[in-house]
């Protein structure tokens, strides 16, 4: 296994749909028309949208083509820190293709969606015995959209607690969404930075925390994969003055079956199913955000809401104080089958499996490159950590450089320029699924990098060099977008 | 497990590399009275053969599981996917890979996406479509809040009480918060929303209306373009059925600025109603304000021709709490999924479908009203319409689920209580004459 994955190969050419395509071709069966015309008036017609005429094998190499472009995690090792890039299970996606999950109308009626319900109702009861909440909504769409609910359940407790407030505090090390979602509830965010060892320390909270706040937003472990062992008094300082606990639980991956977020005095938490559950990224969505919480917030959950009733599984609406629907359905149903099937695949060992191997990936990457790279926080980390570009500065590389270079070894990059608070910051999450052997010529690759980082840096300026595109000019297509064809 | 790949001597390996000894000390790091002393109450893990088996008997617990015939849509719809489509959407190499934030090796998702947003914008005669969102309610949502943002005096979105009502919720849920609020269009007894209510309404930002309507009507776009124009406001069109717009004039062509749809029918499997395709599309005046990712043509050091996101500058993780919106992931591979669905109908069978959609609404009209059922409004529709029901037909309805596998329309009195024994029925391609036929025969 020493030989390199990464290396040029026949990489096809694909013209763009309407260059190939060709008057009077259709890829459809169409259905026989066997009712007479309907003709609509004109004034309410148009001509047919202009789309692109092929044959079905037109259609098939041209998807072909583009996918052999992509690199996804059953390409190679995707260490995206703070993204989770574990394998996706392909038995999930033969159960979220079943004929009764995938041919389901929403609007039949409770009665014969007994299946659906029933896989809900029991994801949502694993997910609080996993997190350690009272009740969790599955409704929202992605984890942004999850902490837009979180979000929306501390407006609408302070509302009903007669007084809101205007602020809320985020640290430096959350995750770049939570101040939007705070904005949305018209929230000012105020910003407290980590202390010395990237760590929060509970005398920032206290200094800002006040009767006007609404809480905190707090990622355990945080985006620089530490974890916040503050929380608890964090949460009292909070919670004494009349605030809500906020926890990003995007990095739940780390700490299944050690640590329970419900536990520790958090009141709100969002997970991302297509990151800590294995539903696939689908090179950006759909994923789902579920959000758990404690008891007393249970009533500001989204509706509709499952409920069980003996054998039998209903939408419920009628909860007064629910901050509403976030979803035109239930949300992303057919991403719930495969955390669903996930969970149970894996079980609760399974699980505290995965986090302590998750953990131990990324222990061990920091530790075999912390010559190589810079480590800003030398300290055990979770399941990433976070390096910069210090040590090749003298050679004028950047990460960017270097993280362009991966490609042509055959790696993702890690996640680049992100935690803010470390410069240069390259963050590797390798993820448990990921093998030693994989790692190691992961390791490998960045050390030998790091060689010609000193030895040839030119040839990094000009990396990738195997891939099908070389850099792009970003600037240029900001400054004048073409967004069609 | 078959997904963790460690051997006993690969974790004593590593461990030595770490220092620790034993993985639970990787968690030392975590104080004692943090960590848990309960175990996850979940069951036990499950072989891929037992979970086959435990999953077959919760899908086939929903009635889905049967060749059932589909007269409701209402923002879910039945229609034919070409096997292609499941097919080509499976390569792990689109499933498995994360936003294209390296366009060196994501070349297939941004071209594919921008095919995308090209096809959607030529489908709704719009500038510019964003590279999708979640569904066409939470799409409707944001453009209410883009409207509402842009105009500084005024705190109301006018919204058509003939939005679907989730839609309607979901504005509300998003708006409500930050002290804005929705003042709904009353409708008329043709069943479209009422242009005229609007002329007394102050204080609005924008107007929102669907078109084909909740009751399948088709709207008169230009009358509320020529209103929002009088009023110096926004026109935001919403749709559910995208099919319609192989064969009816596209928001765009009215004028309007922004355009929020659902895209499920664009080759995505009903699923219980999610993930759908939130469509979200504007005019050039409208691209800096859109929220969520657009694809954008480049080219590379060497000239050749490239893709990768674009005017991230709106965007959360640059602009933080002054972004246009929270939205990170969206629903790209559904999107992957319609484009694939738009490539493969073309211009012949995108036109040909929708005709056929109509074809049959049509001939299920008639046929209903000759089984004793009444016409609630007499405009035109596009693939759905409402009928007054004759009586006992809620019983009727129950057993033709049960006898019959088949679901005849929906209730419309739980969404508008004035309408008492009034149904909302749809008709795609999947339906056959016969089908329609039998249906008919049964009700009368």
């Amino acid at each position: 296994m020493n030989q390199q994955s990464g290396t040029s190969g026949l990489i096809f050419n694909e013209p763009l749909l309407w260059d190939k395509s060709c008057k009077g071709r259709c890829a459809m069966s169409l259905p026989r028309q066997d009712v007479d015309r309907a003709e609509l008036d004109e004034s309410l017609t148009g001509d047919a949208p202009e789309l692109p005429q092929l044959s079905e094998l037109d259609v098939a190499r041209h998807y072909t083509r583009l996918s052999q472009w992509n690199f996804g995690v059953d390409s190679g090792m995707y260490p995206l820190g703070s993204c989770t890039m574990k394998y996706n299970p392909k038995t999930n996606e033969v159960q979220a293709a079943r004929q009764g999950f995938a041919g389901a109308h929403p609007l039949v009626g409770d009665e014969f969606s007994q299946g659906a319900l029933k896989l809900v109702f029991n994801l949502e009861q694993y997910l609080a015995a996993i997190t350690g909440f009272d009740a969790v909504t599955l409704q929202p769409a992605a984890g942004a959209h999850g902490e837009l609910a979180g979000m929306l359940i501390i407006y609408a407790y302070h509302a009903k607690s007669g007084k809101q407030r205007s602020k809320i505090i985020i640290p430096d090390t959350a995750h770049g969404t939570n101040p939007a979602s705070a904005s949305l509830c018209g929230y000012e965010s105020i910003n407290i930075q980590s202390g010395e060892n990237g760590i929060l320390e509970p005398e920032a909270v206290a200094a800002v925390m006040d009767e006007d706040t609404a809480g905190i937003m707090v990622t355990n472990p945080n985006t620089l994969g530490l974890f916040e062992s503050n929380i608890k008094e964090i949460a009292d300082i909070v919670h004494s003055k009349g605030g809500l606990v906020y926890g990003d639980g995007a990095n739940m991956n780390a700490i299944m079956g050690v640590v329970k977020p419900g536990e520790l005095g958090i009141d709100v938490l969002h997970l991302n199913l297509h990151k800590t559950f294995s539903t696939p990224h689908g090179g950006g969505g759909p994923g789902a955000g579920p959000v758990a919480v404690v008891k007393s917030l249970e009533p500001f959950l989204p509706i509709p809401r499952v409920v069980k009733n003996l054998d039998s599984y209903k939408f419920v609406t009628d909860y007064p104080d629910t901050i509403g629907r976030l979803h035109t359905f239930y949300g992303h149903f057919g991403v719930l089958i495969k955390a669903y099937s996930y969970i149970l695949s894996m079980g609760a060992k399974g699980l505290s499996d995965a986090s302590k191997l998750a953990v131990l990936n990324a222990n061990y990457v920091k530790e075999s490159l912390k010559g190589t790279l810079n480590l800003p926080y030398d300290l055990p980390c979770m399941h990433e950590c976070v390096f910069n570009d210090e040590f090749q500065k003298k050679d004028h590389i950047t990460t960017m450089d270097m993280a362009k270079r991966l490609l042509d070894y055959g790696f993702h990059p890690p996640t680049i320029y992100f935690p803010l608070v470390v410069e240069g910051a390259f963050m590797v999450e390798p993820t448990e699924t990921e093998s030693k052997e994989d790692i190691d010529q992961f390791i490998n690759a960045v050390k030998a990098i790091a060689k010609e980082a000193r030895e040839n840096p030119e040839k990094l300026k000009k990396a990738p060099l195997l891939t099908k595109v070389t850099r792009l000019d970003e600037v240029a297509a900001a400054r004048k977008p073409c967004l069609r064809g | 497990m078959r997904y963790l790949p460690h051997t006993k001597e690969d974790i004593e390996d590593m461990l030595k590399v770490t220092g620790q000894s034993s993985l639970e000390d990787l968690f030392n790091c975590i104080p004692d009275n943090l960590k848990t002393k309960k175990s996850m109450d979940i069951p036990q893990s499950l072989s891929e053969w037992e979970l086959n088996v435990h999953m077959e008997e919760l899908a086939s617990s929903n009635i889905a599981c049967k060749e059932y015939k589909c007269f409701i849509g209402a923002g879910s719809y039945d229609h034919y996917i070409p096997a292609i489509i499941p097919y080509l959407i499976s390569r792990s190499e689109f499933m498995t890979a994360y936003t294209p934030y390296q366009p060196e090796v994501s070349q297939g998702t941004l071209q594919g996406i921008y095919e995308f947003q090209t096809m959607v914008t030529e489908l709704l005669g719009m500038d510019v479509a964003t590279a999708s969102h979640y569904d066409c309610g939470t799409a409707l949502a944001e453009a209410a809040l883009i409207a509402l943002r842009k105009n500084r005096k005024a705190n109301k979105i006018a919204v058509s009480s003939l939005v679907h009502p989730s839609h309607r919720q979901i504005i509300h849920t998003y708006i409500n918060p930050a002290g804005y609020e929705i003042i709904e269009i009353p409708y008329t007894k043709d069943g479209l929303t009422d242009v005229g209510a609007l002329e007394d309404m102050d204080d609005i930002a924008g107007i929102a209306v669907q078109s084909p309507n909740f009751f399948g009507n088709i709207e008169d776009l230009k009358a509320f373009k020529d209103m929002a124009d009088t009023k110096k406001i926004l026109l935001i069109a919403s749709f559910t059925e995208a099919l319609a717009f192989g064969l009816l004039k596209n928001p765009g062509s009215f004028g309007a600025d922004l355009v929020a749809g659902e895209g499920q029918s664009l080759g995505i499997s009903k699923s219980f109603g999610g993930p759908g395709l939130g469509l979200l599309a504007g005019t050039k005046q409208q691209m800096r304000n859109l929220p969520g990712r657009f694809i954008g043509k480049t080219s590379d050091t060497n000239g050749d021709e490239g893709f990768v996101l674009t005017l991230a500058t709106r965007e959360q993780h640059i602009r933080r709490e002054k972004a246009s919106s929270n939205i990170c992931s969206n629903n790209g591979l559904n999107a992957m999924t319609a484009a694939i669905y738009l490539a493969t109908v073309g211009k012949i069978g995108i036109r040909e479908i929708a005709q056929q959609n109509h074809d049959k609404a049509v001939y299920l009209k008639i046929s209903l009203e000759n089984s004793s059922f009444e016409s609630a409004f007499d405009v035109p529709f596009f693939n759905e319409f409402v009928l007054k029901a004759p009586a006992g037909f809620e019983q009727k309805r129950a057993s033709l689920v049960n006898d019959k596998c088949t679901f005849a329309g929906m209730n419309l009195e739980p969404f508008y209580p004035e309408l008492k024994q009034h149904y909302l029925f749809c008709a795609t391609e999947t339906l056959s004459k016969e089908d329609i036929d039998q249906l008919a025969k049964e009700v009368q």
